[in-house]
């Protein structure tokens, strides 16, 4: 069995991502796909929110992600401070801009189903703030990570951000549960007993969430292989000009 | 150590060293919040504890990046860093030197500032306490962020970005003190969480800001 480590070597990560990124990637659009389609087409309408209940399916898929792509972030950035492995950089940094793209969609479907259902677009509950922070706190890490132009030391100092983000990332989830009382509901899914939504809604809403854990590993794939041959190409362009 | 503070205040004191410009830009933000909102008393006292928070924490904000980017371009960083003191004690005294000329006075005068906006009589003390308790977590999370851009070019916009984020705890325990003690309610709670967050910075921050500052020198 191949240790994890392995793929530390850019050599070895491209080789295995040759033919793994096309196979992730048709399962992350045909599962997407199969969900959405059922969770929008194939399920009865919520007796009391009626279809607006089946932005759910985009909304919750997309804002799992958008809080498991920071920790993606912040294990990579980890493994780059410890074990300096470029392609764990590379990865961190190709995440972020899916990350923040995830965060926007759960703002705006969120939104989107506020308006009928909450008479507003916009509250300030403590998880809708939370998630606007997140934003936040992703524009920053893109930010620095555009603005240095050594890709080490661009690495180096996003690496500590995301560290000292993640941080007061939490802290600022937890001011905004104090300083104000909800609007939002609670999680929708949960593995306690007499959970409250149907196996109806509930199958197609594990496939979309499948799905677009699938689509995030794509990108993130894709766009590590695009850094890396980035680098490549910038390494041989410095070559030619030495020779 | 007590030298090279010394050397901090006396360069921010003196003429082109940038001391006096928080306070200013906070009297500035005080007589503007009422022009533009109405003079009525009762508006005012609503929103006194968060625009003094507010403004206290952009105050802090517009001299951050003069905690390093002199000594950068003159080199006496480098020398910094090259000297016997670890450079996570430069970094504490940076934080402080910046304290003592920006977090302080606006701590002191933020009674006047009050005054202006009709802040309640009971809330004085907890705007004083909040904001003493709360302007050095500012200046050592913005000592980071200072350290974090202190290469770059066009550094004072990322800046703002990187730090404005990192800030919001500190905001809604140190609002939430002055907002509470102004309507006569218990403060124990955020003022102990303003304290934690401020003790917890002072402790941890200043090994990350001297981190990011040597990745920054090599």
């Amino acid at each position: 069995m191949a240790s994890f480590w392995e793929y530390a070597n850019p050599l070895k990560f491209m080789r295995t991502t040759d033919w793994l990124l096309p196979v992730v990637a048709v399962a992350a659009v045909v599962l997407t796909t199969v969900g959405l389609v059922w969770g929008f087409f194939f399920t009865p309408d919520d007796f009391r929110q009626g279809s607006t209940v089946k932005i759910v399916f985009l909304h919750v898929p997309a804002a799992m992600m958008a809080i498991n792509a920071w920790v993606m972030m912040l294990i990579a950035s980890l493994i780059w401070l410890i074990r300096r492995h470029h392609v764990s950089a590379l990865a961190a940094k190709a995440a972020a801009p899916i990350g923040v793209t995830m965060t926007l969609i759960g703002l705006i479907t969120g939104a989107i189903w506020g308006q009928p259902m909450w008479g507003t677009w916009w509250a300030w509950d403590p998880r809708l703030t939370s998630f606007l922070i997140l934003f936040l706190f992703y524009l920053g890490y893109i930010a620095l990570w555009a603005a240095i132009e050594d890709p080490d030391t661009g690495a180096d100092l996003t690496a500590v951000l995301c560290l000292v983000g993640s941080v007061f990332a939490l802290l600022s989830r937890y001011a905004a549960i104090f300083w104000n009382q909800g609007l939002h509901q609670g999680a929708s899914l949960s593995l306690a007993p007499g959970t409250r939504m149907d196996w109806a809604y509930k199958a197609p809403l594990y496939i979309c969430m499948v799905g677009f854990g699938l689509i995030f590993v794509a990108l993130v794939l894709a766009g590590t292989r695009t850094e890396i041959r980035a680098r490549r190409m910038k390494a041989l362009v410095l070559r030619e000009r030495m020779a | 150590m007590i030298a090279l503070l010394t050397r901090d205040l006396r360069l921010a004191l003196r003429a082109g060293g940038g001391f006096g410009l928080g306070l200013a830009f906070f009297l500035i933000l005080a007589v503007l919040v009422p022009l533009g909102v109405g003079p009525a008393p009762a508006t005012l006292a609503v929103i006194a504890p968060g625009i003094l928070w507010v403004g206290a924490l952009l105050a802090c904000l517009l001299s951050l990046d003069r905690i390093f980017a002199l000594d950068f371009e003159d080199g006496s960083l480098d020398l910094l860093a090259t000297a016997p003191v670890p450079l996570e004690a430069v970094v504490s005294i940076k934080a402080l030197a910046h304290w003592l000329t920006t977090g302080l006075p606006l701590v002191l005068i933020s009674p006047v500032m009050g005054l202006l906006l009709f802040l309640p009589a009971e809330a004085y003390l907890w705007l004083i306490l909040s904001l003493g308790l709360g302007t050095p977590a500012l200046s050592v999370i913005g000592t980071f962020g200072a350290a974090l851009t202190v290469g770059l070019k066009r550094g004072g916009l990322l800046l703002s970005l990187l730090v404005l984020p990192l800030y919001i705890p500190t905001l809604v325990f140190g609002a939430e003190v002055v907002g509470r003690g102004a309507q006569g309610l218990s403060i124990g709670t955020p003022l102990a969480l303003l304290a934690g967050i401020t003790f917890g910075a002072v402790a941890l921050l200043p090994f990350a800001s001297a981190h990011v500052l040597r990745i920054n020198l090599r």
